[in-house]
């Protein structure tokens, strides 16, 4: 094997390139590329059918790409070709890194069969092999941040969608991720929900954890982020810091989805 | 007991016999199901997961056994399967009287028609667990069979739980068909003393107060084990 180049970068948590994502003839993702410093929050817009949900579900490899690379930390996810997309030749690699990229769902996905608390510490046990002691002292800190506390032994059925999501985020938090990702983690909740589960993603924002959000939040985006990815069609029509994007895109498109969306 | 109708006389003489039987019963039952179960889990899961080969083996399995009248399996199974080991000179072997009793013969054939119904239970309740969860479960890491363990078998046991509950009172109830095939568990218990005393109803009677007895706690331990996780009613 070749000796691999290091990057001149080294703090780049996370790094994607020319990212495909076809289903049979319909091209999703047609070459996205991301590049996430320690610290980054990106967020991606675009309208519905963009491809920016593909897109963060291409990175913990929930859906295989057709072509592209995906490096964390400077480590590139080991591929093999298949029939329909690249399929991953190294399945620990894959599970290690799914354990460092904690994903928050748009419909929560909480397992129903269990209590907040067993939710919280299900990862930092079964996959970080933590002692249950361990996980519980974590997760009584996480819970605690996200508000939940009062709530550890509840069941998610019996939780609002508010709250489910925050439980979500902590059971993302309790396993020490090194980048957060975001699907569009407050469009399935009512209105007056979706404050407090901003808050908690903009405190997790400024104590500078590298996130990755797909989002409909304008406004959210634009305070937040460190860099705006704008997508349309599986291509990104406009990148960079929120006030280039929302205020001086270059891109027509992408001027009327900010405008409209606003 | 003067005041209580019907000869009941007959209790204390077959008390131990029936003790035996119940023994049985319960033996039976509990392979039964622990062998169906354990056979079900595979059959379900093959049938959403593939390979394909695999999927049309097992829901071939649940067709026929779920098709067929368990009598007929359970004699296809004693005289059919059973006539082959004298054939094979078995006969002959310290295997002998293991292989011509027909308690092994009855718990494989009650482990199959557990297994074809439930495998079948299990199929729609593996289906039935929300996508997303299992994601969720991919998406912080777990080994396929870390999430088959710890989150897609516990969350689909759950969705049939009560229909579970009822497949094992079914096969409680279709026990007494072994008693055909010279397995004396407690039905058959019951028609050695009907036979012996004269009595028509006394012994029926007893029996099915012993079937109910025995499906009682069964039903309120899977009531229990149900209400540990609460479910929302909406």
């Amino acid at each position: 094997m070749e000796r691999e180049i290091p990057s001149n970068n080294d703090s780049t948590t996370l790094e994607v390139n020319g990212l495909h994502k076809s289903y049979g003839e319909l091209d999703v993702l047609k070459g996205v590329s991301l590049s996430a410093q320690e610290g980054d929050v990106v967020t991606m817009i675009g309208a519905s059918g963009s491809g920016k949900s593909t897109f963060l579900r291409c990175i913990n490899l929930l859906e295989l790409p057709t072509a592209g690379e995906i490096k964390l930390q400077g480590e590139a996810v080991e591929f093999k070709s298949g029939k329909d997309s690249l399929i991953p030749s190294n399945k620990r690699q894959v599970e290690r890194f799914r354990a460092q990229l904690g994903m928050v769902f748009q419909s929560f996905n909480l397992w129903q069969h269990m209590t907040v608390m067993q939710n919280v510490i299900e990862g930092p046990v079964q996959v970080l092999k933590k002692s249950k002691a361990e996980a519980l002292e974590v997760a009584e800190q996480i819970l605690n941040r996200v508000g939940l506390w009062e709530k550890r032994n509840e069941y998610p059925a019996f939780m609002s969608g508010g709250q489910q999501q925050r439980a979500a985020i902590a059971r993302a938090l309790a396993m020490e991720p090194s980048v957060m990702l975001f699907d569009e983690p407050t469009s399935a909740l009512d209105p007056e929900l979706v404050g407090e589960v901003l808050k908690v993603i903009q405190s997790l924002a400024e104590e500078g954890r590298t996130m990755i959000m797909v989002t409909h939040e304008m406004k959210f985006a634009r305070d937040v982020s460190t860099q705006v990815i704008y997508l349309h069609e599986g291509i990104i029509e406009e990148q960079g810091p929120p006030s280039q994007v929302f205020n001086n895109p270059k891109s027509e498109r992408c001027k009327q989805f900010v405008q409209s969306v606003h | 007991m003067e005041w209580f109708p019907g000869e009941w006389y007959w209790i204390p003489e077959y008390f131990p016999k029936l003790l035996d039987g119940l023994w049985l019963t319960i033996k039976l039952l509990v392979l039964s199901i622990v062998i169906g179960m354990s056979l079900a889990i595979p059959i379900g899961l093959v049938q959403v997961t593939g390979p394909r080969p695999l999927a049309w083996l097992a829901k071939g399995f649940c067709t026929v056994i779920r098709g067929t009248p368990l009598l007929i399996q359970l004699w296809l199974i004693y005289y059919g399967i059973g006539s082959f080991f004298p054939q094979w000179g078995l006969n002959e072997t310290f295997l002998w009287p293991y292989l011509r009793a027909g308690f092994p013969y009855a718990v494989f054939a009650f482990s199959i028609s557990v297994a074809g119904y439930v495998g079948e239970v299990m199929r729609g309740a593996f289906r039935g667990v929300p996508k997303g969860e299992l994601e969720a479960a991919r998406s912080i890491g777990m080994s396929p069979f870390q999430i088959l363990r710890r989150v897609w078998l516990p969350r689909a046991l759950q969705n049939v739980f009560p229909t579970l509950t009822g497949e094992f009172i079914l096969t409680l109830k279709a026990t007494p068909l072994a008693s055909t095939i010279t397995v004396f568990e407690v039905y058959g218990i019951g028609s050695q003393i009907r036979q012996e005393t004269y009595l028509i109803y006394e012994p029926l009677l007893l029996i099915a107060l012993i079937y109910l007895c025995l499906a009682g706690p069964l039903i309120m331990m899977f009531n229990y084990l149900e209400n540990k996780i609460p479910k929302r009613v909406s």
